[in-house]
């Protein structure tokens, strides 16, 4: 069992030098740093000195990977690929193109993250999941059709419209929330009550039809029908046995994505004005900060390898036939 | 003078593409009845009937004139100096017919009260008529209502004549093929027939008529109302739809030829070959969609200003940042397809066929062309119309991030991006985001529909 896990351990390894790489060469190789002082700089008013103070005071005028200036050591550390890209693996994020500590960032807007994503998950795979035991509970009639229908007609809509839409009705007309903003302590509640119902019912479309299918596969086991044969109500076969079964699949999708929990949502952060990592990475973007969008795909990516290796765990503790493999 | 840009080039070359893998993939005996099932479906014919004219529209904005006469305001016409499309060319007067500022749906004075100044030298505190939407009317007030009540049934009529045109000659067509003419037409009249007829005709009746009527308002008033420099937002909607269809298939196109020669090639040698795949893909899928997208477009945008001289035009230049994006969408989702492949290719490399074919000595690389990949394609298929729709969202999103399409072109995602903050305003511009949401659900619900019928068809796993 450890050797399983130890396995899986290593394989994360060449998969984040890998990602590393890929990094540098994006954001160092195909695009020098002279381009992107160019840019921050402006287009047309730059100078060639200019250009210089900036990649100076952000040690962007290092050599990629071999330093012939320096002596002993220094000739392969004082280089970007050192300074700037093997320090993500210690999580030593630098400072930002515009001079603040992205480390101490990170740590500050973690909070308000979480506090928007974990209640968004909870409630959106409660939900989810209910109304797909219903449609199943129903299948085969024409609420089942038309359930259905439904699904792909709010899977066809936009996110942006179920934010600004919910902003609008909720917050605007009938001003039962603040439409934006977020506070500390207990008074944030007010805040996240209308992120977490507009992500809920954004998600409910694909989540019911994905947790209706994993259901409906179930369903044709032979279980189910030693179930349905002993006399259970189909309620009961639904709730007791189905939804337990299911609970494999449903955990370790769940599991996968609770690390990435941290870096928050793009979207519904940007728009309710929540200071956390998801509009921190909108404003790197729009900055053109290439330092915070740089730490922001590693920490993103890590923290994806991680909920992998917790998904092989889940699978070990909840499935006995991972368990007893080796 | 035809003049195309890159993507209208590449475009057209996707569009035979997927119509010539269309008509090869019909002809296959294995395809033949799931294709029968999707034919016999309501749900994917009546989605086929609304997405046409998507593709039409689309197209129409893809092929460009040089040097198109325009007509300009006081002087008889003018060369036009941007290459204009046959889209552009058939909304001359949408195109042109530019107000001051926002104007409602169907309005014929401005949304907001400005100062005017009357004839006789007063300034009164008021909503001034518009210059072009609903100028025939003398007096709006009285008029207004009836005009567009004569011409809603005109259009309706109009739409229905155009629609009898079109139907009379097909279901002549049919009765002609099957022979017994009355049996089949009461079948058509019943919704009995295999091919759902009746749907299918009603569906265009009903297109037909909300064409007819929109164009019918659309000659004489802004039915969509006007945006914020006064440009007309039907016009706008009408223009995105290139935007959309482009950013749905072009991506495909990026993804299709990495995914299938990387997947079959991971499944079907194994081995190191494999290996070196599933690190390669597994390393991309790590990496959240999202971000590597806007670090792709942030790095792409750097070397687009590095090589400004190389634009000749801002069209151009927003063309080229259209490709571009679509490619980067390509690279970063073609994993998802290449795990499927490879899974399949692996299955199907032990299946006694293609065991049988490496005994008798063929190729490997007939093998993976003649046996291999034709088991494949539905996978391919269920793939790329899945992948349509949640494209044509993604669109959006990113427009809003500002890692989408240039803001010079029209895109739904720019609409709803400058409406947000109309949406704050006193009183609200509504219009801009309605017909944004409208095209888009338009668009995004058949190909949705049709989507969850190709799959259904074509599934294995799903057929019960």
């Amino acid at each position: 069992m450890s050797a399983y896990l130890l396995r899986r351990l290593l394989t994360t390894v060449p998969l984040l030098i890998g990602i590393n790489l890929l990094t540098f060469v994006l954001f160092f190789v195909i695009n020098s740093p002279e381009d992107m002082a160019r840019m921050h700089l402006g287009q047309k008013h730059v100078t060639q000195e200019g250009i210089a103070k900036w990649t100076h005071e952000r040690g962007y005028d290092l050599p990629l990977f071999y330093n012939g200036e320096a002596e002993g050591l220094e000739v392969l550390t004082k280089t970007i690929f050192v300074e700037k890209s093997l320090g993500l693996f210690l999580f030593r994020f630098g400072h930002s193109d515009a001079g603040r500590d992205i480390g101490a960032d990170i740590r500050q807007r973690m909070g308000p993250s979480l506090a928007i994503a974990v209640p968004s998950l909870i409630v959106g795979l409660l939900m989810d999941i209910s109304l797909a035991l219903l449609l199943v509970f129903f299948r085969l009639t024409y609420l089942e059709v038309w359930g259905a229908a439904l699904c792909i007609m709010l899977m066809s809509i936009s996110t942006l419209f179920y934010i600004i839409g919910g902003q609008f009705l909720v917050g605007k007309c009938l001003q039962w929330v603040p439409i934006s903003g977020y506070d500390s302590g207990l008074e944030a509640i007010r805040f996240i009550v209308l992120p977490v119902l507009i992500g809920t019912l954004a998600g409910v479309g694909s989540g019911v039809r994905w947790y209706r299918t994993l259901f409906l596969e179930e369903i044709e086991q032979d279980y189910v029908r030693t179930a349905r044969a002993k006399g259970l109500s189909e309620a009961k076969v639904l709730t007791v046995h189905v939804l337990k079964n299911a609970m494999i699949p449903i955990l370790t999708g769940v599991v996968v994505v609770l690390p990435l929990l941290f870096t928050g949502s793009l979207l519904t952060e940007s728009f309710f004005a929540i200071p956390g990592l998801g509009s921190y990475t909108i404003d790197a973007i729009n900055q053109q900060d290439f330092a915070i969008v740089r730490a922001m795909v590693f920490l993103g990516s890590f923290l994806y390898i991680l909920g992998l290796l917790l998904t092989d765990l889940s699978y070990m503790l909840v499935d006995p036939r991972v368990r007893f493999q080796d | 003078m035809p003049q195309l840009l890159p993507t209208d080039v590449l475009f057209f070359l996707t569009l035979f593409g997927l119509f010539g893998l269309l008509v090869y993939s019909l002809g296959q005996t294995h395809l033949r009845r799931p294709w029968q099932k999707v034919f016999q479906s309501t749900q994917a014919m009546v989605s086929l009937v609304i997405l046409i004219p998507y593709l039409l529209v689309a197209v129409a904005d893809s092929i460009r004139l040089e040097g198109a006469l325009v007509p300009q305001a006081g002087e008889g016409p003018v060369a036009s100096s941007e290459p204009l499309s046959l889209l552009d060319l058939g909304l001359q007067r949408l195109r042109l017919s530019v107000e001051k500022t926002y104007s409602a749906p169907l309005q014929v004075e401005l949304h907001a009260r400005e100062m005017v100044r009357l004839p006789d030298g007063r300034e009164i505190w008021s909503t001034p008529r518009l210059r072009y939407g609903g100028s025939h009317l003398i007096d709006p007030f009285k008029e207004r209502t009836s005009d567009l009540f004569r011409r809603a049934i005109k259009g309706f009529f109009k739409g229905a004549l155009v629609w009898l045109m079109l139907t009379v000659p097909l279901l002549a067509m049919v009765v002609w093929w099957t022979g017994d003419k009355r049996r089949v037409l009461l079948d058509i009249a019943l919704g009995r027939s295999r091919f759902p007829w009746r749907a299918v005709l009603l569906a265009g009746l009903f297109l037909a008529m909300v064409v007819g009527v929109l164009a019918e308002w659309a000659a004489v008033y802004h039915v969509l109302g006007t945006d914020k420099v006064g440009a007309d937002v039907l016009y706008q909607s009408l223009k995105s739809i290139r935007t959309g269809i482009l950013i749905g298939t072009l991506t495909t196109v990026a993804t299709l030829p990495l995914s299938l020669l990387l997947g079959i090639l991971a499944g079907y040698f194994r081995g190191w070959v494999d290996d070196v795949i599933q690190y390669v893909y597994t390393t991309l899928n790590a990496i959240p969609g999202v971000l590597l997208i806007a670090a792709a477009m942030l790095v792409m945008q750097a070397s687009m200003a590095r090589h400004e001289a190389a634009f000749q035009s801002l069209a151009l230049r927003a063309d080229v940042r259209l490709l571009a994006l679509c490619l980067i969408l390509g690279l970063t989702s073609w994993t998802g397809l290449c795990r499927l492949l490879r899974a399949e290719t692996l299955k199907l490399r032990n299946l006694e066929y293609v065991q049988a074919a490496k005994v008798l000595g063929v190729s490997q690389s007939r093998i993976l062309l003649r046996h291999i990949l034709p088991n494949v394609f539905h996978l391919v298929l269920i793939a790329v119309a899945l992948d349509f729709s949640s494209l044509v969202l993604a669109e959006a999103v990113l427009s809003y991030v500002n890692i989408g399409v240039d803001p010079s072109t029209e895109s739904w995602g720019n609409m709803i991006n400058t409406a947000r903050l109309e949406m704050a305003r006193e009183p609200v511009v509504w219009w801009s985001l309605a017909s944004a949401f409208c095209f888009m659900l338009g668009l995004v619900l058949p190909a949705n529909l049709l989507a969850d019928v190709l799959r259904d068809a074509f599934d294995p796993r799903r057929v019960s």
